[in-house]
């Protein structure tokens, strides 16, 4: 009895591990592992000391990194004026269209990531509507462009990825005691007072996560800065790119890959520490 | 006074959902154009040539077969790999889960450029050649992580006790998870492999770094730009978007069902 008893016991304690060993042991090989290389293949320069690679990174392409961080923080702020209001409506407001109206938010994007950013090509061009429209009401000069600019870019990055902003901070709205806003109004707090001091602080948490993922892929993009843009608005992910696939410079490729990713991982953790991030999963 | 402020909020939000949709209608508008030059970026005339014949390309034909077919074995995988560790986070307290959800979490929290190049340099050390297993490989990586987070938040807070109540009843193991396992996991798992799919169907950046010389149906589209871009691409992806909003459908009408019949079990 007590042999079988811990027999039982031990494949219980083992069981989470065998569970868990095919899909973590691919993360180990196909992710972890990946990045020990990258961060190998950054220091292995043929000639000079080891941080040569970075040295030529930073000096060469620092205005990448710099236009790229700003580019996503614009869009990430341009998402969140835009998905938050929406995300309060379906949650708020959505009642039996709740979920039609989730359903709605997501559907755009279940087209090809690289159609959609054509389309805004077909919509943005020269002798598209958008700006046959806004030469007919004088906002935009006969030779003005829409394609090319600095705002084709930062509109394509906050459309491809205002639906992380959306979804999370849904989440939160969602969880929301309504009693606690009826409280706040029955005690005369205005609605919009009931808001701030209500509904707003217990959202932040999406509203943190949603950045975060927004912000995440937005400067790692190329695609955008690529289609909508002009050699003047490339990002940092361009440069990668053409590194690793064109110009095969490996040590400088990875090492910007690698700075990169070093960023956004501090950022990500200082965010976390002041913010916490139990709702980002 | 407040009724207007509710007003504006609404008519905000549907501008916003039409800023969504936007360049949607302008992809199935311009599935039924037909382009002056190789390029269809500007309207020209009504035409439903390119309905009629959208397999016209055999190149863009080749590259969706292969999305699929990546996107099929991807997500077969991943969704093993990642309802097992979702599995165990639910079922079991063990030492080291800390670190396995921050191991799941960390892909996502990794830009996609970084992923894609970090792999190849992989590949690059090992001197392995990119092509067909390597795309495969790396759609597993980052879909593992989507697949065990979305089956996790849809089986936590489960009723687990119900697999002992069978087993004390006498099910087999086999049996239990057959007739009591599976069904509680099963809708998780179906939105779990629905995500992993589209997002493996969708992937660009990821790919581009280690698809060698194959060419999925998103590499298709941006080598396009180059060459030459028909009405079938957009034909193509009004199609993708039918079927998943049929696929859509269907399992919010099964999940409905699956629902009831438990409702009305447990009543």
């Amino acid at each position: 009895m007590a042999g079988a008893g811990s027999a039982s016991e031990r494949q219980n304690r083992l069981a989470p591990y065998l569970l868990v060993a095919p899909g973590i042991l691919w993360l180990l090989v196909f992710f972890v592992l990946p990045i020990v290389t990258l961060a190998q293949t950054s220091v292995a320069v043929p000639d000079g000391p080891w941080y040569e690679a970075f040295r030529k990174a930073l000096s060469g392409y620092g205005t990448h990194f710099l236009r790229s961080f700003e580019y996503a923080i614009s869009a990430t702020l341009m998402a969140l004026v835009l998905g938050y209001p929406l995300a309060y409506v379906i949650a708020f407001r959505g009642g039996k269209l709740k979920n039609l109206l989730l359903g709605l938010v997501i559907l755009p994007f279940f087209t090809t990531f690289l159609v959609r950013t054509f389309a805004w090509k077909t919509i943005l061009n020269d002798s598209g509507p958008a700006a046959s429209v806004l030469r007919e009401l004088h906002l935009l000069s006969p030779d003005g462009r829409l394609l090319d600019t600095t705002m084709a870019v930062l509109g394509g990055l906050t459309y491809n990825f205002v639906p992380f902003m959306i979804l999370p901070i849904y989440v939160s709205l969602e969880k929301i005691d309504r009693r606690l806003v009826e409280a706040a109004e029955d005690l005369y707090c205005s609605p919009a007072r009931a808001f701030f001091k209500v509904v707003l602080p217990l959202s932040l948490p999406g509203v943190f996560a949603g950045s975060l993922l927004t912000f995440i892929p937005a400067a790692g993009d190329f695609i955008n800065a690529q289609l909508l843009g002009s050699p003047n608005q490339q990002m940092i992910g361009t440069v990668i790119q053409n590194q690793f696939l064109e110009v095969r410079d490996y040590p400088l490729a990875a090492s910007l890959s690698f700075v990169l990713m070093i960023v956004i991982t501090l950022g990500v953790l200082a965010y976390a520490r002041v913010l916490g991030t139990e709702d980002l999963a | 006074m407040r009724r207007l402020g509710k007003w504006f909020l609404d008519g905000y939000a549907a501008l916003v959902l039409a800023y969504l949709f936007l360049p949607i209608f302008v992809i199935i508008l311009y599935s039924f154009n037909k382009p002056a030059g190789k390029f269809n970026f500007v309207w020209k005339a009504f035409s439903l040539d390119a309905w009629h014949n959208p397999f016209q390309y055999p190149a863009l034909v080749e590259a969706m077969k292969l999305s699929i077919r990546v996107a099929s074995i991807s997500t077969l995988v991943a969704t093993v790999f990642g309802t097992l560790i979702a599995l165990a986070l639910c079922r079991y307290r063990f030492r080291g889960s800390g670190v396995v959800g921050l191991l799941l979490v960390l892909p996502l929290t990794t830009p996609e450029v970084v992923l894609g190049s970090s792999l190849l340099s992989l590949f690059l050390d090992l001197n392995a050649p990119t092509g067909f297993a390597t795309i495969v490989i790396a759609h597993i990586m980052f879909s593992v992580s989507y697949v065990a987070l979305t089956v996790r938040a849809r089986i936590r807070g489960f009723d687990w006790t119900l697999e002992e109540a069978a087993m004390d009843l006498g099910a087999t193991p086999f049996r239990v998870f057959y007739k009591v396992t599976l069904p509680i996991i099963a809708p998780g798992i179906v939105a779990a492999s629905m995500l992993a799919f589209a997002l493996s169907l969708d992937d660009f950046i990821i790919t581009l770094f280690n698809a060698g010389s194959r060419i999925t149906y998103p590499l298709y589209v941006y080598g396009a730009r180059r060459a030459a871009f028909p009405a079938q691409i957009n034909v193509l992806a009004t199609a993708i978007l039918l079927a998943s909003l049929l696929l859509l459908g269907a399992t919010v009408l099964w999940q409905h069902r699956v629902e009831r019949a438990r409702a009305g079990g447990a009543g």
